[in-house]
Formats: structure tokens, C-alpha cells, sequence
């Protein structure tokens, strides 16, 4: 019965980036994002994410949604640890540009610049950027 | 969209069963969902339901059943954070059957 759960043996790995840009409630780009980093979890993959530009504000403490007819779906980010998606990259100059710091953040997060961000996208199999 | 009467109270549900409102859920909900998928509720299924309840309030999704077991397995004990015991419980798998009698949406990343 539990072998049901288990994916098949012998697939490749690969490295997938999911790139936010965009803040949460505007759109549904963070919404889908988040979804389709949840179920990828089942494929067993080494997934990441990464916070860039506005998408930083969806990790932000303390948003309402009230009001935008939308869930609040702030708290599912940390749903992610349970479902082993422990990489969350966030860009320090689009934090620095709004006026955030780490301590404004739901979950814990590393923390690079750009240039690092790059280079850590450059390794990736996968990018896929909402 | 389907609806059923459940404790005098008009209900809607969504083609798979699963409730349109999640504000609707009730214990009489529940019992009536139950009987449709034919499990017959015992404390053990209800402290699947509850804790499956605390998740969604607390994270705002229906875990996964890989997610649900392991997390059951760190707040309950490793004799119930199993397939086995799950599956015994809620045959059908226990995230989908269990999200649906305690009244949450389908389970995301469910495959």
C-alpha cells in the first residue's frame, strides 16, 4: 500500500527555480506559483524558489487580503518546510529597494544579491518565472 | 451544482462531492459526507478530521497525503503518522476522503 505513494525509482533529478516578480494580491501569478511549487513537491525534485522585484511582498508579515475577495494565502508559505521546500532565495536589493529586511519576512529565507541570485539561476536545469 | 439538505440546512457541493463553502462545514456535514463515501466515523477518524482542520487553519491548504502523514506522524505518534493506520481509517486515500468528510477542499498536490 505505501509503495503506491512512492514515486518510480530511477528518474533524473533536476534543479528547478520558480522566479516570483509580481506581489500577491494583484494578480494570480503568486497564487498559481505557489500551487504549482506544492504539487511539484510530489515529483520529488530539488526545487527553490526566488523573491525578486514586488514578488518580495509575498513573503511579507502581516498582509490582509480583506477586502480583495481573494484567500489569504500569506500563511501557506509556511506550509513549504512541511513539504520539503526549504530553498527560499530572496534578492537583498529588492528588499532593500522597499524598505524591508529579513525580520519583515513569514518564513526564513537566505538572503543573496543579485549577482548571487544570478549565479544560482545559472545552475538551475529549470527556471520558470510567474 | 449539486445540492443536498443536511440537518434542515440547503448545502452545495461541487461535482466530486466536496463542499462549495467551506463555511457550510458542520459534525452533521460531516457524518452525512461519511455515510456518502461509506466510512463509519470512529474517535480515530475524528482525530484525523480535527487535526486535518487545524492544518487548513493554520496553513490554508489541505496537505498532501505524503505531508499529512508525516505531520501526523510528529504530533501524534509514528503509530499513527503511517499509511497503514491512514489507509485503514480512510480507504480511498486519506487525504482526499478525509479533506472531504471534515469539509476542505481537495488536497493540493494531490497527483
Amino acid at each position: 500500500m505505501s509503495d503506491d505513494m512512492d514515486m518510480e525509482d530511477g528518474g533524473t533529478i533536476k534543479k528547478f527555480m520558480f522566479v516570483n516578480r509580481k506581489a500577491p494580491y494583484g494578480t494570480i501569478y503568486a497564487l498559481e506559483a505557489l500551487e504549482v511549487v506544492l504539487i511539484s513537491a510530489a515529483f520529488e525534485q530539488d526545487v527553490s524558489m526566488a523573491f525578486v522585484d514586488d514578488g518580495v511582498y509575498q513573503l511579507m508579515k502581516g498582509i490582509n487580503s480583506e477586502g480583495t475577495e481573494l484567500k489569504n494565502f500569506s500563511k501557506t508559505y509556511r506550509a513549504l518546510d512541511g513539504y520539503d521546500i526549504e530553498k527560499l532565495y530572496v534578492e537583498q536589493e529588492s528588499l532593500e529597494a522597499r524598505g524591508l529586511t529579513e525580520d519583515d519576512l513569514l518564513v526564513d529565507v537566505t538572503v543573496m544579491s543579485a549577482a548571487e541570485l544570478a549565479a544560482t539561476m545559472a545552475e538551475q536545469d529549470v527556471v520558470i518565472s510567474h | 451544482m449539486p445540492m443536498v439538505t443536511i440537518a434542515g440546512k440547503e448545502i452545495e457541493l461541487d461535482e466530486e462531492g466536496f463542499l462549495t463553502n467551506l463555511a457550510d462545514w458542520s459534525r452533521d456535514v460531516a457524518d452525512y459526507m461519511a455515510a456518502e463515501e461509506k466510512v463509519e466515523m470512529t474517535d480515530a477518524h475524528w482525530e484525523v478530521i480535527d487535526f486535518l482542520r487545524e492544518y487548513y487553519d493554520e496553513y490554508q491548504i489541505a496537505p498532501a497525503v505524503r505531508v499529512l502523514t508525516k505531520a501526523i506522524g510528529k504530533k501524534l505518534g509514528p503509530d499513527k503518522g503511517n499509511n497503514k493506520y491512514l489507509y485503514e481509517l480512510f480507504p480511498y486515500g486519506p487525504a482526499k476522503q478525509a479533506c472531504k468528510i471534515g469539509g476542505l477542499p481537495k488536497p493540493t498536490g494531490c497527483i
